[in-house]
């Protein structure tokens, strides 16, 4: 009880004792929930909010804009909770899965027929991952298209970046775990890509010398052939090395959202009008005195006490609606999912005999298609520039313009459209070339593999988004036109390949239009 | 006494260095020279010494168990032997590309991963495969049988007189 105003009277403390022995339940309580009910003023929300850990990391007040559903699309939530699913799931998982080559495998049967909920939990957890990446992947395209990634978030687009990476690395570390078929040859398939480097030292001779392939294949196999060593350093990877760095990239993530005054949004003209969720709204100029501004500085405007008058609302109850929407989302499509359709298993993996065709996870196989050509080039070469080009937009395009706003840049839209059909017609043009008439080697059987190297589909697919870039810089003279130019080539180029990957390869990775023309072997 | 701080730096006479600086300076130097050779330390542990996989040298029986023309496909270990008129000879099938096995075919190998195709004696005819299937190291044993070394290149036409 609350009542130290008045001086407690002279008890026992065998009285004292009974009376805190009473009131204990309600004294535990109070020590749980400090307010003990809904909040109810707006100074109570805002406490609700910043008295506690997890909801502080958001701000008070969060502008209307950033509410907006077709601004972000929930796409960074739906990625971080399906992380979490993915960590709940995965310790269960920790609990009966052995990672050694004898066990591995039976253990995964085991998992998927004879632990109660096994299967389900393990469908769970392979769903989370496909849906993890899928977010992932759109959220970078949504920052993108809004031009959110400009001062001040240049640094917060390279923690992204980072956040892609480890993604694509847990799942890939992760499919090696079950040790079945598409596993071992998966794994082999990987590790002999951070071997290609070979390619080019073998053409030149020098590999006795410098071998940056071999080692690099050494140092994630822990030997020359994926077996015991390479399971565990693996699974280390994947169960403790690889979450732990998410996490911490995730938290400065996070961090870097609040410093950098929130999401990206157009500034509201104070005093007038401002247009968001396609209607008007007016846009009062704050009353200084008074601000929320208890968390730290950060940048921007900070919001001013009293219901919105730019635009803001209480965090609590808006934004943690929104919130609980997105999880309600992630979580019943993976629960939809999961319920539908089984993660695969296959046979025991066997070195002898590989999976015909082989093939590595969907987000892989547009890599897959590109290292059919040359392992070297398509394996470690494009993916790298990929992977700096990406890094280098928030540092080449710094014109201030369009941040929050889908395609807000004039232009934006048509280039967006043009680059997507000069994507398709490359990208789409390449592959039905090389179908239909082979490359180089099929015409000239003992040329040099170093031209090989060089000239691929996957370099000439790269050379024309660049050059067509660049023709976009030099006629519409505007470095944001020319990276919108280059990303959309990027992302189309990703998603052609990947379904033609997916789809048209079959066995020794020749075309079929469906894979119910593949052979009976 | 004159005052050093009233002398104006310039190249020189640059700045005096105090005590403190150069202290901090030193023990930061110091401080920075070890946590490097912990993480280069940690970072070597990682690299593996030796090959922890299985030693890959076969026995694969007597040479007369090679009949001039027979070829016999060891599946499990990622080679066949062949003798001709010239000897016997080891081919690996284990494409250079990107490591899959290879499957035998009538024209040579064809890998079932990326659609690198080899002739019978292991040259490249199409794909993305970078290097011929390599011809292994073969010896003969106290015993008398055959030995192939998978880890062992020999080039290529190389045959082991039996």
């Amino acid at each position: 009880m609350r009542t130290a105003a008045t001086p407690p009277e002279k008890t026992s403390a065998t009285q004292e004792f009974l009376d805190n022995l009473r009131q204990l339940p309600r004294n535990l309580k109070d020590a749980w929930f400090r307010l003990g009910r809904l909040p109810e003023s707006e100074r109570e929300e805002s406490q609700a909010t910043f008295h506690n850990l997890f909801l502080h990391l958001h701000s008070v007040r969060v502008h209307l804009r950033t509410l907006e559903p077709s601004l972000t699309l929930g796409l960074g939530l739906m990625a971080t909770f399906s992380f979490l699913v993915l960590v709940v799931t995965g310790l269960l998982l920790m609990i009966y899965y052995k990672p050694s080559t004898a066990l591995a495998y039976q253990s995964m049967k085991d998992i998927h027929y004879v632990v109660a909920t096994g299967r389900f939990i393990r469908n769970i957890h392979r769903w989370a991952a496909h849906i993890m990446v899928i977010a992932v992947f759109a959220h970078m395209a949504r920052v993108f298209f809004t031009a959110s990634y400009k001062k001040p978030r240049e640094f917060n687009w390279l923690v992204g970046l980072g956040l892609l990476v480890l993604t694509l690395a847990l799942s890939f570390t992760g499919y090696l775990l079950p040790y079945d078929q598409l596993a071992y040859w998966a794994t082999t398939i990987g590790a002999n890509i951070a071997n290609s480097p070979r390619e080019l030292t073998d053409a030149l001779g020098i590999t006795p010398y410098f071998d940056p392939g071999g080692f690099q294949k050494r140092l994630l196999l822990g030997a020359n052939t994926v077996g015991e060593d390479s399971l565990i350093r693996f699974y280390v990877l994947h169960v403790f090395i690889l979450p732990l760095l998410l996490v911490i990239l995730l938290s400065v993530h996070f961090w870097r959202i609040r410093k950098d005054g929130g999401l990206a949004r157009p500034e509201d003209p104070a005093g007038g009008l401002a247009e968001w969720g396609g209607k008007l709204h007016r846009v009062f100029e704050p009353l200084a005195t008074k601000t929320y501004g208890l968390m730290a500085v950060v940048r921007g405007r900070r919001p001013p006490v009293n219901r919105g008058p730019e635009g803001t609302v209480m965090s609590w109850p808006h934004l943690l609606w929104a919130e609980l929407a997105v999880l309600m989302l992630t979580i019943a499509v993976t629960l939809a999912l999961s319920f539908y359709i089984d993660a695969p298993l296959k046979e025991i993996a066997n070195p002898a005999v590989p999976e015909n065709p082989a093939k590595a996870p969907w987000y892989f196989l547009g890599l897959q298609e590109l290292v059919s050509y040359s392992a070297f080039m398509g394996g470690l070469v494009i993916p790298t520039i990929a992977v700096i080009g990406l890094a280098l937009i928030p540092f080449l395009d710094r014109r201030p313009g369009g941040e929050g706003i889908w395609f807000g840049m004039p232009g934006e839209r048509d280039v967006a459209w043009q680059s997507l059909l000069f994507g398709l017609a490359c990208t789409v043009g390449l592959l039905a070339f090389t179908v239909n008439f082979g490359w180089l080697r099929n015409w000239f059987p003992e040329i040099h593999q170093l031209w090989i190297i060089a000239i691929n589909p996957g370099s000439i697919l790269v050379l024309l988004f660049a050059g067509w870039s660049l023709w976009v810089l030099k006629r519409k003279d505007s470095v944001r036109l020319a990276a919108v130019a280059l990303f959309t080539c990027f992302l189309v180029g990703f998603v052609v390949l990947t379904y033609f990957a997916t789809v048209h390869r079959g066995p020794n990775w020749q075309f079929y239009w469906r894979p119910s023309q593949w052979p009976v072997h | 006494m004159p005052d050093t701080h009233d002398v104006k730096p310039s190249r020189l006479e640059p700045p005096p260095v105090t005590r403190r600086s150069f202290l901090s300076i030193a023990s930061l130097v110091s401080f920075l020279a070890a946590m490097g050779t912990a993480l280069a330390g940690v970072l070597r542990l990682p690299k593996p010494t030796v090959e922890p996989g299985p030693v890959r040298r076969y026995k694969v029986g007597h040479p007369e168990q090679f009949p001039v023309g027979a070829e016999t496909l060891f599946a499990e270990q990622n080679f066949l032997v062949r003798r001709d008129a010239a000897g016997v000879y080891a081919i690996s099938t284990t494409c250079t590309h990107l490591g899959c096995a290879v499957a035998r075919t009538a024209e040579g190998f064809a890998c079932p991963c990326h659609g690198s195709k080899f002739a019978a004696n292991g040259r490249v005819l199409a794909g993305p495969a970078p290097r011929p299937l390599p011809w292994l190291e073969i010896s003969r044993a106290a015993d008398g049988q055959l030995v192939v070394y998978v880890d062992r290149e020999v080039p290529e036409g190389t045959h082991f007189q039996a």
